[in-house]
């Protein structure tokens, strides 16, 4: 498949709107699903290896009328309900059809608060576009009305504009919550919750905020300047924050209450625990998690091999372990930091890998390569203890497992071994047990996740916890839609 | 924030700062350590242990030895001058209690962290012994405060030129001879030294506590960059550590992904020297 330049696919979608936007009021269903789908422009493949800016460069304004014209604003609107904070889909669909860009972000930011983000990073694919009348109707999601690039061209517009709205905040109320961690859920919190006029404070361990979206998703998928804007406006709102610290060590989360009186705790501290594999060799020198690996790369800059002090290793042939998003970010970061070869390396196929198709197919436009029904049996190591190759196993798929997926099964004596230099393990991470830990009367399940009611309350009074700490390892916007169900409880409870 | 309230240099590569820290001050308990960072986009987090803390004055101290590029950048700045993060405390404190006769092993900067686990384990109504070692004479830092503390105290230094000629692990395997033998013993210092103190001690049984300074990034438990092999369980040094059983820990693994980013730190440290160089040079 030949790659487009954001040039060409500009250029052919101002030639179609030139025919369809004078009939954009009055063009039937059959003729909107008729438009071609708007590729997403993107960096050369072979360019962006060798950078760390944003790989998809967004719409051009053109790209984005035409596809808002194949939105059929179908009567059923099945978009909304799949959308974990239910945007109104179709009105912000229509509105920038309509050119009414300004309108369609006050639509968006009705309902959800990072819309820049979400844009980027949602997989719309199996939330919004999945149910959308054009997905259904070509019988192929990546066909439906390009939902997730729209919200995201509207939500830069409206930054390049330089008058991002502010939401108005409520006189003060005296009362005043604590949040711990600067991640979406706990950004979306302290959005909700200070407009109602308390007063808020995000606790953060680390020295910068954002949480995943900072240490975890590389610039080249979401830039740290997106996090930023977010950031601002929080601070515009008057949010307070408190890096370098962690609720739990630094202050102890009762004492949050007890001492230093807040009158609610919302816990955001999310996923970050990593998971290893457990086979022999995990601990050579050359093996990270990719927590460990991403975080040197993205959050202490490990990437500016020149600037940054933070050393991250050097490799020449990398395999990830994993088929997620991480595993994703990983292998296309281990590319850009000059690797020779990198392998993705997953005991299921293709068909069965959490990524999104977005990202696999980014990945593979790149040079990664992907070996699958594959997985490591043992790290092996030089004199020095530095990796110098895995023996890997091949798999065939058996009978479904808990996740519904096909277990993979060993095929005995299929041993074979791969030469790398680094082995990076992305096969999920578990729900942060610090403040568990720290806090006797917060309870969890046996994975460590913090139990809720369906208000997100915690099994402590006062305390409630939402995101990936509540929901394991998830997404950006199911964070989102958790942060928004707790601000509004404890919004209730502070009223009262 | 995170001021500097005061600066005093031990020994050639050893310095000691008073840092402004209410917070951590308050909530520190023995054996727990700090991180911080000198520069928010491109710094270098690095851990060191909280030497001490003065909850009324709010400020913690900490003692470093200059080993790389942000130890010498930290070695230059001044009293009244802030460091840009500083995040605690970090770690699982150490287990304090009355075991009786306790044996404290301080070498080189590892009486620093040794000196609050030494104070409590006094307070908590041990017979405290410390062995302070160093390579020389002039290495040798906190005798007076370790003095203050001991019960019976043993300095020795590789050379001679201060108290004992000896390592540590010879006054440490004659305190296992005695009758009745120690306790447990704590070591801390260069991990060699630690792995010797254990091998010692191991032939006697005496419980050997260890505190690992494996690399760290941030310190909470999210990375595992600071993962050690304690008997047949992976530990993170952050979170379950600093402290471990020194007869269970893999140290030659310990010591190798202690070394993992040797070539880059170098070149890093190198290009400071020559900037010192021309630093001097402009000076002049």
């Amino acid at each position: 498949m030949s790659h487009k330049s954001p040039e060409e696919l500009k250029n052919s979608a101002a030639t179609l709107l030139e025919e369809y936007l004078p009939q954009k009021d009055t063009m039937k269903a059959k003729a909107r699903i008729g438009i071609p789908v708007q590729d997403m422009p993107s960096q050369d493949p072979m360019v962006r290896i060798t950078n760390l800016e944003e790989v998809a460069v967004g719409y051009s304004e053109e790209q984005a009328k035409l596809e808002a014209l194949r939105c059929t604003q179908c009567k059923k609107r099945p978009c909304i309900e799949a959308c974990p904070v239910k945007i109104d889909i179709p009105s912000f669909i229509q509105h920038i059809a309509d050119g009414e860009f300004q309108k369609s972000i006050d639509v968006i930011k009705k309902t959800s608060l990072l819309p820049a983000i979400c844009g980027r990073v949602c997989p719309q694919e199996v939330q919004c576009q999945e149910p959308c009348t054009v997905s259904k109707s070509l019988k192929d999601v990546s066909k439906g009305v390009a939902i997730g690039r729209l919200e995201r061209f509207v939500a830069d517009w409206e930054q390049a504009q330089g008058n991002v709205k502010i939401p108005e905040v409520k006189p003060e109320t005296g009362k005043k919550v604590a949040v711990v961690g600067a991640g979406p859920a706990g950004l979306v919190v302290a959005a909700d919750i200070r407009r109602e006029g308390h007063s808020v404070t995000i606790f953060e361990a680390f020295h910068k905020l954002g949480g995943v979206m900072r240490y975890g998703i590389p610039e080249f998928r979401l830039p740290n300047t997106i996090i930023d804007q977010e950031v601002n406006t929080l601070l515009s709102m008057g949010v307070e924050f408190r890096t370098n610290f962690v609720v739990g060590k630094t202050r102890k989360l009762e004492d949050l209450m007890k001492k230093d009186g807040f009158d609610a705790v919302f816990v955001g501290s999310g996923a970050g625990l990593p998971i290893f594999m457990g086979v022999e060799g995990e601990n050579l020198i050359g093996v990270f998690s990719a927590n460990e690996y991403l975080t040197r790369a993205n959050l202490m800059r490990a990437y500016d091999r020149e600037k940054a002090d933070t050393p991250i290793y050097e490799s020449k042939k990398v395999a990830v372990f994993g088929g997620g998003n991480v595993a994703m970010d990983a292998a296309r970061m281990a590319k850009r930091l000059g690797a020779e070869e990198v392998y993705v390396v997953y005991r299921r196929t293709e068909v069965e890998m959490p990524a999104r198709n977005e990202e696999i197919a980014h990945a593979k436009e790149e040079g990664i390569e992907f070996y699958f029904l594959q997985n490591a049996k043992r790290i092996l190591g030089d004199e020095d203890g530095k990796v110098k190759g895995i023996e890997c196993l091949r798999y065939e798929l058996g009978e479904p497992d808990d996740s519904g997926r096909r277990r993979p099964v060993e095929i005995k004596g299929s041993e074979f071994t791969l030469d790398v230099d680094t082995a990076i393990v992305a096969i999920g991470n578990g729900s942060n047990p610090l403040i568990p830990q720290t806090t006797k009367d917060i309870d969890v399940n046996r994975w460590g996740n913090i139990v809720v009611d369906e208000r997100q309350e915690t099994s402590m009074s006062k305390v409630f916890a939402g995101g990936d700490i509540v929901l394991g390892a998830a997404t950006v916007i199911l964070a989102m839609g958790e942060g928004r169900r707790a601000a509004a409880a404890i919004n209730e409870q502070l009223a009262q | 924030m995170n001021k500097i309230l005061s600066k005093k240099q031990l020994s050639d590569d050893v310095f000691l700062m008073r840092i402004e820290a209410s917070n951590i001050a308050e909530e520190r308990l023995p054996g727990q350590f700090i991180i911080l960072q000198l520069d928010d986009d491109f710094g270098e987090r690095i851990p060191l242990t909280i030497a001490d803390a003065d909850e009324s004055e709010g400020s913690i101290t900490i003692i470093f030895q200059v080993v790389g590029k942000t130890t010498t950048d930290l070695s230059k700045m001044n009293e009244g001058d802030s460091i840009a993060n500083l995040v605690g405390p970090l770690g699982t404190p150490t287990h304090i209690d009355n075991f009786g006769t306790v044996i404290c092993v301080g070498g080189g900067i590892g009486v620093a962290p040794m000196h609050p686990i030494a104070k409590a384990m006094k307070a908590a109504g041990n017979h405290v012994v410390i062995i302070m070692g160093a390579r020389t004479k002039e290495l040798i830092v906190l005798e007076e405060e370790m003095t203050a503390i001991a019960d019976e105290l043993i300095i020795c230094t590789d050379d001679g030129s201060y108290g004992r000629k000896a390592l540590v692990t010879e006054p440490l395997k004659e305190l296992c001879e005695r009758d009745p033998k120690p306790d447990m013993a704590i070591a801390i210092g260069p991990p060699i030294m630690m792995k010797f103190c254990a091998e010692t001690t191991r032939p006697y049984g005496v419980f050997t506590q260890v505190s690992l300074n494996t690399i760290m990034v941030d310190g909470t438990g999210m990375c595992g960059g600071c993962r050690v092999n304690v008997g047949d369980e992976v530990k993170f040094v952050c979170v379950d550590g600093p402290e471990f059983d020194g007869h269970l820990v893999d140290f030659d693994n310990m010591m190798a992904r202690l070394g993992a980013y040797r070539g880059q730190e170098t070149n890093a440290h190198h290009k400071c020297n020559i900037d010192k160089q021309i630093e001097e040079k402009e000076k002049a």
